[in-house]
């Protein structure tokens, strides 16, 4: 009997893993389309029927968009925006994420509540007043004014200061007693301890950049200083009807992220599941 | 302890502060403002007058802002427990694989999550694309008429909504299968050992002992829905942005199209509101959740 039940849940077991499979790809096969479809030439694209093949592949596609696009500004533009955000964002959140995990000062629950709460405030609405701050800075269409309102994200302070909290008091005790400057303790003796999370947290903070699309799109109206997340939607009349070249743009745009995520897949996941307040 | 506090406070000020400047600059500041200048009638940029709650009563008889919310209640009904369940149906499969085979799946699924938004407009637009799309050659080989799918009244927000789910699913499933990895095997062994069916044990161990991350991804999902914008106005190129209005694109149309920047602030805080109400209730029911298990 016991055999039995343990033969029929094999059998299930076997139909529900080959289904999970199949909706994998059928899941990914979108991604798979737009990158092949960007791989064939003109006629090949509009064929009337599937060909999940380019019979004749070619690279003319990025090629043209790279000759008659800005794609090449826009990349500089998205890496200057998503390496300096990521850059300021980090530093800024551990030193803020360390001192209120191992510094006693006043307000330091005040300033933990306030980081807490802004977690609940929906940057969207603020886009106007964003807008008008960045506009009165003299920072429209500027790196400095793409990235200034995306250097908060009080998610990667929470991170690290759940991760200092869990750092042993005695590492702090004992450097105290041997005299190291509080700077000392924190790049010698802390920083080296969190390389982990402090990778993790680039990638995706990077990722996260890479991708903002809202925030990019108000603040730059010059198409040389565009993103490359924006720019690629902005130009759609040079492009006339050659789906064949967006694509390519966009394969262009994506690759990126998708590299970063496929190379350091583990780092990613483990990041996002822990800025949503879960310990994967 | 030796130290002196003073050393201490003074150091944790020169740690605190790059953080505290940029905060009070780019989230406080826009905050206070954004209240204030909701009870006046000032331009996107530029003084104005004050005009009480002259805005908000306004948006009491505006048909377009009704429009907007309830365009946006119909999109977080289309994607929030509908994505929520597949999510959790593709965890469960995934969690059954093991090793490398698993994290190939797994990135199946994760992929399209990692991708800009313009990304994932380019590629839908294209597979959907009404003259080219494949998915045009699938409906013409089952017979079904195509569908003009993002210039259509009826199909936009439905078709925009799957594009979501397919978008964002990859960051439940994640939270889901760390749900699932935190649940003990022994329980799933004492159950097997019980005969038990899948589906009993389904019921009877992991609903219960996920619902924590169940109701966690629900109430992600709910605030990312309520800020729907990048993809309604992608899909919108060359359609009916007027008929597809959420509300923070009735916020960009006001204040960016129409120059009407009090008017548009005073939507802004009414999402801004009801952004907050929202995390506060989440806020709570983890908490609670979080006392259950105790």
């Amino acid at each position: 009997m016991n055999a039995m039940a343990a033969q029929r849940w094999n059998f299930w077991g076997g139909i529900i893993t080959a289904l999970t499979l199949v909706w994998a790809i059928l899941w990914a096969f979108p991604l798979y389309w737009g990158v092949i479809s960007s791989l064939k030439p003109d006629d090949e694209v509009v064929r009337p029927y599937i060909e999940l093949w380019p019979e004749t592949p070619t690279l003319e596609n990025y090629i043209s968009a790279v000759t008659t696009t800005q794609i090449g500004a826009w990349y500089v533009n998205s890496v200057a925006v998503a390496v300096g955000v990521t850059v300021i964002t980090i530093f800024i959140s551990m030193l803020c994420g360390y001192a209120i995990s191992q510094l006693r000062f006043p307000g330091r629950i005040a300033l933990w509540w306030l980081i807490l709460a802004s977690f609940m405030v929906p940057t969207s609405a603020l886009i106007i007043n964003h807008f008008v701050l960045v506009a009165n800075l003299g920072l429209l269409n500027s790196w400095a004014g793409i990235m200034l309102p995306q250097l908060i994200h009080p998610v990667i302070i929470i991170v690290y200061k759940q991760f200092f909290d869990q750092v042993p008091k005695d590492f702090r005790e004992a450097a105290v007693m041997d005299n190291a400057s509080e700077f000392g303790i924190l790049f010698k003796i802390y920083m080296p301890m969190n390389w982990g999370v402090t990778t993790a947290l680039s990638i995706v903070c990077f990722i996260w950049t890479w991708n903002a699309f809202l925030w990019p799109f108000l603040s730059v109206t010059r198409t040389e200083m565009m993103t490359i997340t924006v720019g690629i939607t902005q130009v759609n009349d040079a492009f006339g009807v050659y789906y064949a070249r967006q694509l390519s743009a966009a394969v262009l745009a994506g690759l990126p992220v998708a590299l970063a995520y496929l190379c350091f897949q583990r780092r990613v996941t483990e990041a996002i599941t822990l800025s949503a307040g879960i310990k994967g | 302890m030796l130290r002196n506090s003073r050393t201490e406070r003074l150091v944790a000020l020169v740690l605190v502060a790059p953080f505290l400047a940029i905060y009070l600059l780019a989230f406080v500041y826009p905050t206070v403002q954004m209240f204030r200048i909701s009870f006046t009638d000032a331009p996107l940029i530029g003084a104005g007058r004050w005009v009480g709650l002259d805005n908000y009563l306004r948006l009491d008889n505006d048909p377009m802002f009704r429009r907007a919310v309830w365009n946006t209640a119909y999109f977080v009904l289309m994607t929030v427990v509908p994505g929520t369940l597949i999510a959790l149906l593709i965890a469960l499969g995934v969690s059954r694989l093991k090793g490398r085979f698993q994290s190939i799946v797994l990135a199946l699924f994760f992929l399209p999550y990692i991708l800009p938004v313009s990304v994932v407009y380019l590629i839908w637009d294209w597979t959907l694309n009404f003259q080219f799309g494949i998915a045009m050659h699938v409906l013409d080989w089952l017979g079904i008429p195509r569908v003009p799918v993002f210039k259509s009244r009826v199909w936009f927000l439905p078709a925009v909504a799957g594009v979501t789910i397919w978008w964002t699913a990859g960051f439940s499933i994640l939270l889901f299968l760390a749900g699932l990895r935190s649940i003990p095997v022994e329980i799933y062994e004492a159950a097997a050992l019980d005969n038990s069916t899948r589906w009993t044990t389904f019921r009877r161990i992991t609903w219960p002992l996920l619902w924590p991350v169940t109701s966690l991804v629900l109430t992600i999902q709910l605030i990312l829905q309520l800020k729907i914008f990048d993809q309604v106005y992608l899909f919108s190129f060359g359609g009916r942005p007027n008929d597809n209005m959420v509300l923070v694109y009735y916020i960009f149309q006001k204040a960016f199209q129409q120059n009407q920047g009090g008017r548009a602030a005073a939507v802004a805080v009414t999402l801004f509101v009801l952004v907050v109400v929202v995390s506060v209730l989440q806020f709570q029911l983890l908490r609670f959740a979080e006392r259950r298990r105790r």
